[in-house]
């Protein structure tokens, strides 16, 4: 019986203070190995430094995402890939709201965060990145994304576990990495190798499913590649009703306050592909 | 026209070179005998964008489109061109009477359980989008689209809109001043390709040009492409013309905020 590390990925935190302290208490509890946070800490909650205060606080490590590469450098929005006049009334709102009260202290932080991380857990080489291993905004849906560009990824990028949370929506697939390619050549003995992909999620707003719930991931690694890492999505109850609270405090849009209460996505609708349009409410 | 081995053939090549989607174009996808055939092929190992005039649907073709829809993990994407929410603004563009068969295929569409993507190329000032976008959502709502997805696309100064608006002018190219610091992910050429019955292409807009044209296989259509044409130039402003808002990404390293910082 060989061990494994069993590490907790988050991201997507969005100024939510509630949510990153439910997930401190969670991961406490079940005793995981590590944190990982995948960035984005800013955008749609309110009091951003909050998130910054309590992550630097706890030095989890965390990945620079499109809002905190934004807020660090002082950009003009959030480059989020928005191409509806509506979704990017909704997103200057918010990232005008969080730029005007994350302190200059805290910007410099998120200026200097890492865009990527990589670990050798056991036999894993393991990338951590906030959109894709290419691109820190890029989207990888679940609905979106073929098996033979994930195989490329790995490839690439060298590695067999590569975990992401740009788009919020939690997925994991493994891949078939076809042997004879250079870079991740088949194992000794022929057969080909697998990658896996996960999307942990996001833990400032619910995965757009109709619960209040939000989302992170805890990926366990064998110390052997005689066994598969496996992947398990948890759902982080946290005192949702008080964060809205606080949102309408600070003036911020009543659509994201709904969010927040219904589970549903109000804004930001028009990049999900036609599967994942599908199965939200708007 | 392409043969349906020519597409397998195709899109086997291009899942070994790690093809993240699909997008069929024409003409008409769907006036090909094999299109349903094609899709499959595609729709098994990624996702898969048909650009279609829908005005060849019936409710049998939405049937089957539905069903190959639901036998793949990945999505289906139907964008459909409509040019103005009023037969009197649409139809000088795409065609006398197009109006009404377009908002014919549309409710098909919907009644199939599809949420199409109406694209609708801006024949308007930039600043007076919201009010024209807010008239498509309109005439679409009232057909029980409620919540539909809209794709603006900025005209590009080629072919019947030469005629209709403007040609680029003479000097309208682009320069090496105006790509240093410009990130070329931002264009679809850098990470597509287009291929036709006659080969490997840089991007459907170019597709008749014969410069344009980069070999037989996919294999061969991988080298960087000089920005040398007109059309590179409202590429180059507005960003991936063709791809969906679900694939396009912004550069990182634009748009400086400018002035105080307020904090
Ligand atoms: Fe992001």
């Amino acid at each position: 019986m060989t061990g494994q590390t069993r590490i907790g990925l988050f991201g997507g935190v969005y100024s939510n203070a509630l949510a990153l302290r439910a997930l401190l208490q969670d991961a406490g509890m079940r005793g995981l190995d590590r944190l990982y946070c995948l960035g984005d800490l800013g955008a749609f909650g309110p009091y951003p430094d909050r998130v910054c205060e309590v992550l630097r606080a706890t030095g989890i490590p965390v990945i620079q995402g499109n809002y905190d590469h934004s807020l660090g450098n002082g950009l003009a929005d959030c480059r989020c890939g928005y191409t509806d006049p509506r979704d990017n009334y909704f997103a200057k709102l918010s990232y005008d709201y969080t730029f005007s009260r994350t302190s200059t202290g805290h910007k410099c932080w998120l200026a200097q965060l890492p865009a990527e991380l990589r670990l050798t857990i056991g036999p894993w080489r393991v990338l951590l990145c906030h959109g894709s291993p290419r691109k820190t905004n890029e989207f990888l849906w679940e609905t979106a994304t073929s098996d033979a560009f994930l195989a490329w990824l790995f490839k690439r990028y060298e590695c067999d576990v590569i975990v992401a949370t740009h788009t919020g929506l939690p997925w994991a697939r493994e891949v078939t990495v076809q042997a004879g390619c250079q870079a991740h050549a088949a194992q000794a003995d022929g057969v080909p190798r697998s990658g896996w992909f996960v999307n942990c999620g996001a833990i400032g707003r619910p995965a757009n499913d109709g619960r209040t719930t939000v989302i992170y991931a805890v990926l366990s690694l064998p110390h052997t590649m005689l066994r598969k890492p496996e992947v398990k999505f948890v759902r982080l109850a946290y005192d949702h009703e008080r964060f809205a609270g606080e949102m309408r405090a600070e003036g911020l849009p009543e659509e994201f306050v709904q969010t927040i209460l219904t589970g549903w996505w109000t804004t930001c609708n028009e990049i999900l592909p036609a599967k994942e349009r599908a199965r939200g409410r708007y | 026209m392409m043969s349906l081995a020519q597409v397998e053939d195709h899109v086997r090549k291009a899942v070994e070179l790690g093809v993240k989607e699909f997008y069929f174009t024409g003409g008409e996808p769907f006036l090909h005998p094999q299109i349903e055939q094609m899709l499959s092929a595609a729709l098994a190992v990624g996702p898969v964008t048909v650009l279609t005039n829908a005005t060849r649907f019936t409710p049998e073709r939405v049937a089957a489109l539905a069903r190959l829809r639901d036998a793949s993990p990945y999505s289906l994407e139907l964008r459909t061109s409509l040019d103005g929410f009023s037969s009197e603004t649409n139809d000088p563009i795409r065609g006398w009477g197009s109006f009404q068969r377009i908002l014919h295929g549309i409710r098909l569409l919907l009644e199939g359980g599809f949420l199409p993507i109406i694209t609708a190329m801006r024949s308007w000032p930039v600043d007076q989008d919201e009010a024209q976008l807010a008239g498509f959502r309109n005439l679409l709502a009232a057909m029980g689209y409620r919540y539909p997805r809209m794709k603006l696309l900025p005209s590009l100064k080629l072919g019947q809109e030469v005629r209709r608006d403007r040609g680029y002018a003479e000097h309208e190219y682009l320069t090496e001043s105006m790509m240093a610091g410009f990130d070329p992910g931002h264009l679809m050429c850098s990470s597509g390709r287009i291929v036709s019955a006659r080969g490997v292409h840089v991007c459907p807009i170019l597709v008749d040009w014969p410069d344009s044209y980069l070999g037989a296989s996919l294999h061969e259509g991988q080298a960087q492409y000089t920005l040398r044409h007109q059309a590179c130039l409202t590429c180059y402003q507005f960003g991936a013309l063709c791809a969906n808002a679900s694939s396009s990404a912004p550069s990182l390293e634009q748009t400086r905020r400018h002035g105080r910082d307020p904090s």
